[in-house]
C-alpha cells in the first residue's frame, strides 16, 4: 500500500509538468497534418480561386452570356476586343462561357454529392447501426440498384421527365450514394463493435445519444475523404452526359457542353477544346489532391 | 456480510447458424450454462477460466448488455433481467463495467473530462456544470489522475493511465459493484500492479463490490476473496481463495493451479505439473455429462453419462464434481 503511494506520487509529479497543458484532439491533429500538407492546401487555394472566378469571372469581361456576335466568329484568344479567351463559333465570348461553365459544373458536382451524403449517411448508418435482417435488407437492395447501368437510369429519367438541371442532379446523386452508404454502414458496423460503445450503454447513455456522440463522429472521417473523391467524380459524369447530349440545355452551360461543342471544331479552333478540358483536369487534380490530403490526415494508423 | 447480486442459474445462449446452405439449421450456443453465485457487500468474487469458458459473456449479462435466455439476476432482491428498458437504464448507475483494452473503451474524439462526465449526465440530466466539474476532479484525484488533465485526449495517456479514466469513468456514479474485464490483461507487469492496487483502494474507501474476470491466478489470488471457476460455460468449483489456492478440489482448478509457476526453481521442480491436454472443446457441441471430461485425468463412465450437481460442503466450498472425494 505504501509501496503503491510512492509510486503513484512519483508518477504525478513527473506528469504534473506536462500536465497543465491542453489536449489536442483528434481533428486538430489532422488539421495540422493537412496543413502541412503542401499538395493539398494547393488544391484548396487553386480550388477556392476557381470557385472565386465562377462568381465574378463574367462580369469581369465586357459581354454577357447571350451576346451572339457575327462579327467575332472563332477568333482565337487575344488581347484585343476584349475576347481574351477567343470566341465560339457562334462569336460567344470564351472567357464568359468558361465561367459560367464552371459555376454549373461545379454547382452540380457540390449538390449531387450532398443529395448522395444525405442519403448515403442515414441509409448506410440506420443498415449499419440495427444489423441483422434489416441490415441485410437494405443492403441487398443497393445491390439489386447497383446492377443498373447509370446511363440507362438517366436516359429514362429524361425521357420520361424531359431535360433539365435539376433532373441531372437528382439522377446522379440518386445513384452515387450507392457506395457512401455502404462505406457508411462498413464503418458504423466496425465503430459499433468498440468497447467505449458499450461502456456508454452501460453507464445508462441513452441510443440517440451514443449515436450522436460516439458513432457519427468516429464515422465521418472517411465519409469526409470519400465526399472530396465524389465532387470530382461527379462534374465528370455531368460532362459525360452533357456530352451525350443528356445533360444541361442551352444556353446554360457546363464545361462538359463546352468540352462536346469543343471537340466538334478541334481543327479550325482547338481553343474551344482545350480551355474547358484544361479547366476541368485543374478542379479533378484539386480535388484529388485535397481527398488525398485528407485521408493522410485522417488515417488513424498514421496516429 | 449483505449479499448484494444474486445470480440464479444464469444461460445465455447464442442462436448459431449451421449446416450447409440449404439445410441449414439453428443450433445455440451455450457461452453461459446454468451459473449461480452471489456478491456480497464490499466483497471481491475471482470469476477464472480459460479464455472462451464464457466469463465475459456472464459479465455482460449479469449487466443486462447481454439478454440471459434463462435465470435470474437479483439485485438487491429485484430481478434485472424481467426490468424493462427504460427502468433498467436507470439502475445501471449501480453496477459498471471496466474493459480489457483501456484505449478502445474510450472514445478518441472526446476528452477525459468528457468521458468521465458522459455518464453523469446520463442518469442526472440536471445536474450543474459545476457540481459535475467538482465530481470530475474528485474522482480524478481518487484514481492517481491530476484534474488538470481533465481536457486532454486519450490517446495522450499510456495503457495505464487509460484504465485510470475507464475506471474514473466507472467510478463517477459512485456504484456499488464493477465488474472487471480481465482490467489488466493488456498491461504492462509492473503497471498491473498499480492498477491492482488502485482497485483495491477503491474497493476498502467505497465499500465496493468487485466481480473480477481474469485468465490470471496470480492477480486473482491477490485481490479476491472468493473465486470461481468456470469451464465452458459451467461453474466447476467456487471457494474461499484460501481454501481453494491451499486445496483445490476439482480436477480442473487443480491443472489450473498447478500450472501457476512459482518464483522458486527448487520448488517450482519439485511442484509437477498436471498438464492440461487437448483443447477446449467447442461449446456449440459440449461434451455429454461432465464437460471436463475429454480433459480429466480423474474421468470414469459415470462422467460421460452424468451431469455433475454442484454440491455444497459445510464451509461453504461449492465443487462439480462427481469423484472429488478420490
Ligand atoms: S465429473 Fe468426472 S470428468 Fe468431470 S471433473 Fe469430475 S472426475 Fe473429471
Amino acid at each position: 500500500m505504501a509501496l503503491f503511494q510512492a509510486q503513484s506520487d512519483a508518477q504525478l509529479a513527473l506528469m504534473d509538468a506536462a500536465a497543465r497543458l491542453q489536449g489536442r484532439s483528434l481533428w486538430q491533429d489532422a488539421l495540422e497534418r493537412f496543413k502541412s500538407n503542401k499538395a493539398a492546401m494547393g488544391g484548396v487555394i487553386v480550388l477556392c480561386l476557381i470557385g472565386f472566378m465562377s462568381v465574378v469571372g463574367p462580369m469581369m469581361s465586357p459581354y454577357r452570356l447571350e451576346d451572339l456576335s457575327w462579327e467575332a466568329i472563332s477568333i482565337a484568344p487575344t488581347m484585343d476586343n476584349s475576347h481574351w479567351l477567343g470566341t465560339d463559333d457562334t462569336g460567344r465570348d470564351m472567357w464568359v462561357l468558361t465561367w459560367m461553365g464552371a459555376r454549373v459544373s461545379l454547382t452540380i458536382g457540390i449538390m449531387t454529392t450532398i443529395i448522395a451524403l444525405l442519403i448515403g449517411v442515414a441509409y448506410g448508418a440506420t443498415a449499419g447501426y440495427v444489423g441483422g435482417r434489416t441490415d441485410n435488407f437494405m443492403m441487398r437492395f443497393v445491390d439489386v440498384l447497383y446492377a443498373l447501368p447509370l446511363l440507362f437510369f438517366i436516359i429514362i429519367l429524361v425521357t420520361v421527365f424531359g431535360r433539365n438541371i435539376y433532373l441531372v442532379f437528382v439522377a446522379i446523386g440518386c445513384v452515387e450514394w450507392l457506395t457512401m452508404a455502404r462505406i457508411v454502414r462498413g464503418q458504423t458496423l466496425s465503430i459499433k463493435r468498440k468497447e467505449y460503445i458499450e461502456a456508454a450503454l452501460a453507464s445508462g447513455v441513452k441510443t440517440g445519444t451514443v449515436i450522436r456522440r460516439h458513432v457519427i463522429p468516429n464515422v465521418i472521417g472517411p465519409v469526409i475523404v470519400y465526399v472530396t473523391l465524389l465532387v470530382p467524380t461527379n462534374i465528370l459524369v455531368e460532362s459525360y452526359l452533357s456530352f451525350l447530349g443528356l445533360g444541361v440545355q442551352e444556353p446554360l452551360t457546363s464545361w462538359g457542353v463546352l468540352i462536346s461543342r469543343g471537340a466538334n471544331s478541334l481543327e479550325t479552333a482547338p481553343w474551344l477544346l482545350i480551355i474547358p478540358a484544361i479547366c476541368l483536369a485543374i478542379t479533378m487534380f484539386c480535388f484529388n489532391f485535397i481527398g488525398d490530403g485528407l485521408r493522410d490526415a485522417l488515417d488513424p494508423k498514421d496516429r | 456480510m449483505k449479499t448484494v447480486l444474486k445470480v440464479e442459474n444464469l444461460k445465455v445462449h447464442f442462436p448459431i447458424k449451421a449446416g450447409g446452405f440449404l439445410n441449414s439449421k439453428i443450433i445455440p450456443l451455450r457461452a453461459v450454462d446454468g451459473v449461480s453465485f452471489e456478491v456480497g457487500a464490499g466483497e471481491c468474487l475471482g470469476v477464472v477460466g480459460e479464455s472462451g469458458c464464457g466469463k465475459s459473456t456472464l459479465g455482460r449479462a449479469v449487466l443486462q448488455l447481454i439478454k440471459p435466455t434463462d435465470g435470474k439476476v437479483l439485485w438487491l432482491g429485484e430481478n434485472l433481467c424481467d426490468l424493462p428498458r427504460e427502468q433498467m437504464r436507470q439502475k445501471r448507475s449501480n453496477l459498471q463495467l471496466v474493459f480489457q483494452d483501456p484505449l478502445s473503451s474510450l472514445n478518441p474524439r472526446l476528452t477525459v473530462a468528457e468521458i468521465i462526465r458522459e455518464p453523469l449526465y446520463a442518469t442526472d440530466p440536471t445536474i450543474g456544470r459545476e457540481d459535475a466539474d467538482q465530481r470530475i476532479d474528485e474522482i480524478m484525484k481518487a484514481v492517481g489522475l491530476l484534474p488538470e488533465m481533465r481536457n486532454r485526449y486519450p490517446h495522450e495517456f499510456s495503457g495505464g493511465q487509460c484504465q485510470r479514466i475507464a475506471i474514473a469513468r466507472a467510478m463517477v456514479l459512485k456504484p456499488k459493484l464493477i465488474i472487471c474485464d480481465e482490467p489488466v490483461s493488456s498491461l504492462d507487469v509492473s503497471i498491473q500492479a498499480q492498477i491492482i492496487n488502485l482497485l483495491r483502494r477503491l474497493q476498502k474507501e467505497y465499500g465496493l463490490s468487485l466481480i473480477f474476470i481474469s485468465h490470471d491466478l496470480s492477480v486473482v489470488r491477490h485481490l479476491c476473496h472468493r473465486v470461481m471457476v468456470l469451464y465452458l460455460g459451467r461453474m466447476m468449483e467456487l471457494a474461499d481463495r484460501d481454501s481453494l489456492f491451499a486445496k483445490p478440489l476439482h480436477p480442473y482448478t487443480q491443472a489450473l493451479i498447478s500450472a501457476v509457476p512459482i518464483p522458486d526453481p527448487a520448488k517450482e521442480r519439485a511442484k509437477g505439473t498436471l498438464i492440461l491436454s487437448g483443447d477446449l472443446p467447442s461449446p456449440l457441441n459440449p461434451p455429454s455429462g461432465c464437460v471436463f471430461r475429454t480433459r480429466c485425468l480423474k474421468a470414469t463412465p459415470k462422467c460421460i453419462k452424468e451431469v455433475p450437481t454442484v454440491e455444497v460442503l459445510e464451509n461453504g466450498h461449492q465443487i462439480a464434481c462427481h469423484h472429488w472425494l478420490k
